[in-house]
């Protein structure tokens, strides 16, 4: 078999026969669409950056807030979002081994990584439905957002408590833990000055787009935004993977002569595990 | 597939364009072996940073060096990821500079602009109250 394949002198994107990149035209598309993209997200999570380090203390730590993990009970800090992150690059090595089956025009190989890489897509879909699903329902406890007041730190400065959310040390809801110091202390707060907090201020139970009770609301729209924007590119990449897997099923590529469209949909693929590597640093263990 | 030239409708014959897409089944075993390596890294580095993401209090590290632990493994894996499965580090020099050069340039810009502002905003708090 030939190791080159031939395109005519119209669908060829250069000037002397020659192109200046080596690649077919719809590859350097893709890659073009890929560089604007990327621009968007490193603006996203710039902007992240910014707040988080803006509102400091009262930022919370996404280690305390996605601690759930299915079937098990307890505190599991970053497990979760760690298995996502396995399935997401799993989905990414069945890809690329999609492009590799291609280069040897092996239809049976194409066939079932892209399969697979349909599936592990599916799976990280509904990891995070399940993960906005509890970040929605919030504890079972929930939190006090306060109400206007002024509060007195330890050092003697004096602060203003409107919005400030104060969360529970325990069941027995006798004692409110305030954020104080980059949240890495609290401040405990019992008896009537609980009371009066409470009275002031709004019990809230988990997350939208106005109140949060694990922090800040910010922290909250960043979180829908983000994952959500990174979801609609999985959600997306999912359905590109199963018209080309179709396409294959059919023996479009065969005919064809060549699996060069693997290779496109591959870099989108690769691209959106990409992403998922750079939110996983910066919104979970940042 | 398999010509080299074509002609038109004049009788002329071009030279046709050509890149490579095919390769042997020999090739294929090796870049198999090359994709699974590539894997292995990956996981690694990540379980690397889950493992220092849940224990890194106990390790007695500051904050700061923990942090930009993260941010170059990150970056590292970014790298086998874009170099080896997107292909990029097997494409024409050329090619290579206009997908990176532009995209650093503007995150860099980006991230210039981030950082001043926050420095900024907080000196603008420190004034005000």
């Amino acid at each position: 078999m030939s190791n080159t394949i031939s395109i005519d002198k119209k669908s060829a994107w250069a000037g002397d026969n020659k192109s200046p990149f080596n690649v077919g035209y719809g590859k350097l598309m893709m890659w073009f669409f890929l560089v604007s993209d990327a621009l968007s997200f490193t603006g996203f999570l710039a902007s992240y950056g910014f707040y988080r380090h803006y509102y400091g203390s009262v930022w919370p730590s996404a280690e305390n807030v996605f601690t759930h993990f299915p079937f098990m009970h307890g505190h599991h800090p970053l497990l979760y979002v760690a298995l996502m992150t396995f399935i997401l690059i799993m989905s990414s090595v069945t890809m690329v081994l999609a492009v590799e089956a291609g280069h040897r025009m092996d239809k049976k190989g194409v066939t079932l990584w892209m399969l697979l890489t349909i599936v592990g897509g599916a799976i990280f879909l509904g990891s995070q439905a399940w993960e906005w699903g509890h970040f929605i329902h919030g504890t079972e406890l929930g939190a006090i957002e306060l109400g206007k007041g002024v509060f007195t730190l330890p050092d003697g400065s004096v602060e203003m408590t409107k919005g400030l959310i104060a969360r529970w040390s325990d069941e027995s809801k006798q004692t409110l833990l305030l954020p104080w110091k980059d949240g890495a202390e609290y401040i405990k707060v019992t008896g009537a000055q609980m009371s009066e907090m409470v009275a002031n201020g709004k019990e809230i139970f988990g997350a939208n787009l106005t109140h949060n009770e694990y922090g800040h609301p910010l922290f909250a729209d960043f979180f829908f935004f983000i994952t959500g924007f990174h979801g609609t590119h999985v959600l997306s990449g999912v359905i590109l993977n199963f018209i080309i897997f179709v396409n294959v099923i059919m023996g479009t590529y065969q005919k064809r002569g060549h699996y060069e469209m693997i290779e496109k949909v591959g870099l989108y693929w690769h691209f959106v595990d990409l992403v998922w590597v750079f939110v996983f640093t910066f919104f979970y263990l940042i | 597939m398999g010509h080299s030239e074509h002609s038109d409708h004049n009788g002329h014959t071009e030279e046709v364009y050509q890149y490579a897409v095919h390769h042997s089944e020999e090739v294929g075993k090796k870049m198999r072996k090359r994709i699974w390596l590539i894997f292995w890294v990956l996981l690694g580095i990540t379980s690397v940073e889950v493992f220092l993401g849940i224990s890194w209090k106990e390790m007695g590290l500051p904050w700061s060096v923990i942090k930009m632990t993260f941010i170059i493994l990150t970056i590292a894996k970014a790298f086998y990821i874009v170099s080896e499965y997107m292909h990029l580090k097997h494409e024409v020099t050329f090619f290579k500079n206009i997908i990176i050069v532009p995209y650093v340039l503007l995150a860099l810009y980006l991230a210039y602009f981030v950082v001043t502002e926050a420095v900024y905003s907080d000196m603008m708090a420190k004034w005000l109250y």
